[in-house]
């Protein structure tokens, strides 16, 4: 009887530690820490790299998709951007306008990385309450000039924490583009605005394989 | 010529009261806020108009000088030539640093512009950023800003580019923090307004490119970009905004009739 207890006992504890175990792999990392590997990372690459050196978009265009996408939320910030009209739009719409959305944002956040050369990034410590699911992560490039202002705005999801938001120079994305997207779909409706970034997202496109 | 005639960007100080009354004659008159019209910006109509003159002239002339020099003067001399503006520009920043009440970012200015005058050859090497003192640029429309005045509507200024109403009248305190202005030779000190020009313009070629890339409608992107950058304490609003409506969730309450 004894002998029983003991075993159940011992394999209770052992699946417990084994629960967390898991646990621990799935911690979340903090959003500042996040950051913090994920522009090293970025800056690693492209200083290294060649090609992207010499302008090659394509290159750095997968890195940014492989490598820095899957920490965006983005259908939250093209509904955010597009407004309350996102609510009138069909799913294929919105698959559309977010497909769209991320290839303009993409190709504009690469070309914007092309131009770094010897800078790094400093993250500043994070300010925020640890019960805070949304939180501001703030950090500036440095090594030439003026300091370039760079913050994310972070959410908490069960897979880690995702940017939904970003500032560079003081500006806001999501706030930008929200009056572009408004004028464009006031104008032409929203066909009209996947309409318009899909052309100039196949313009530019030609235009970087050409180079390349 | 004395160094009271001298103005922002080299125009006479006659010249800037001209362009500023005639400013003011014309926005009088184009004032109106379209149906769909930014609150920010009531005075559109005249923006948009001041914005397509100063893109051809930008076009036009100023463009193709900054091409020309960043592919022609060698690059050290480009970046000593931008590090010795920007170390004018610290001085002033200093200024505005300490009305604003920054000791830290004060003292680390005056330090930035000790160290690149004298280690850093008056100016021409930025040593200071090397250890670690970085710039903290100030002028006195954030000054104003600082102290509760709100930026005003948007509002472009031909030649100058984009404005706010409060950095406008924040123009010839300006003037005055200019340290080009106290040159007392003409040709000289016109020769600095010019090289400072076409430092400036060329510095921002990439940038220009990232917002053709970037902007469905350029007006509105350079518009708001400037707004939410010149934003101040005193354009806080009085009362706390509600939280975000989040679009991408579903709706909580039924929707308004």
């Amino acid at each position: 009887m004894n002998r029983r207890l003991w075993l159940d006992f011992l394999r209770g504890t052992a699946a417990a530690f084994l629960a967390l175990g898991a646990l621990g792999v799935h911690a979340q990392e903090a959003p500042d820490q996040l950051i913090r590997r994920l522009s090293a990372e970025v800056f690693e690459t492209i200083k290294n790299d060649k090609d992207v050196q010499a302008g090659d978009m394509r290159k750095i265009v997968s890195f940014v998709d492989l490598k820095i996408m899957p920490h965006v939320n983005f259908t939250r910030m093209t509904a955010s951007a597009v407004g309350r009209n996102w609510r009138q739009a069909t799913p294929e719409q919105q698959k559309r306008l977010q497909e769209e959305f991320k290839g303009l944002l993409v190709r504009t956040y690469s070309g914007a990385l092309t131009q770094v050369k010897d800078q790094s990034v400093s993250v500043k410590p994070l300010r925020a309450n640890p019960a805070d699911a949304e939180v501001i992560v703030r950090s500036e490039i440095i090594g030439r000039g003026d300091p370039i202002q760079l913050d994310y705005r972070m959410e908490k999801t069960p897979s880690g924490w995702r940017i939904y938001d970003l500032n560079v120079l003081g500006v806001w994305l999501v706030e930008t583009y929200r009056t572009q997207f408004a004028q464009e779909i006031s104008a032409r409706g929203i066909d009209g605005l996947i309409a318009t970034l899909a052309e100039r997202n196949k313009a530019a496109g030609a235009v970087s394989a050409k180079k390349g | 010529m004395s160094a009271q005639t001298v103005g922002v960007f080299g125009l006479g100080r006659r010249t800037l009261l001209a362009v500023l009354l005639g400013l003011q004659l014309l926005i009088t008159g184009c004032a109106t806020v379209g149906a769909g019209g930014d609150p920010r910006d009531p005075w559109e109509g005249y923006n948009r108009q001041v914005w397509r003159f100063n893109e051809a002239v930008d076009e036009a002339v100023l463009l193709p000088v900054a091409r020309g020099y960043r592919a022609v003067v060698p690059q050290f001399l480009q970046t000593g030539v931008s590090n010795f503006f920007g170390n004018l520009s610290d001085v002033w920043s200093f200024a505005n640093n300490v009305l604003q009440l920054k000791p830290v970012e004060s003292a680390q200015t005056l330090a930035r512009v000790g160290l690149n005058s004298t280690v850093g050859l008056l100016g021409f090497v930025d040593v200071a950023s090397s250890v670690n003192l970085l710039r903290h640029r100030e002028d006195f429309g954030q000054t104003l800003g600082r102290w509760g005045m709100p930026s005003g509507p948007y509002l472009v200024l031909p030649l100058l580019g984009p404005s706010t109403l409060r950095d406008t009248a924040a123009l010839p305190v300006e003037r005055m923090g200019d340290l080009v202005g106290t040159v007392a030779d003409t040709p000289t000190r016109a020769g600095l307004t010019g090289l400072r020009l076409l430092d400036l313009r060329s510095g921002a070629i990439d940038a220009g490119r990232l917002l053709n890339e970037a902007a469905l409608d350029r007006y509105t992107f350079v518009r708001d970009s400037h707004l939410q950058r010149r934003r101040g304490v005193g354009d806080r609003p009085k009362v706390a905004a509600e939280p975000e409506e989040r679009y991408d969730l579903p709706q909580t309450s039924p929707p308004a009739r």
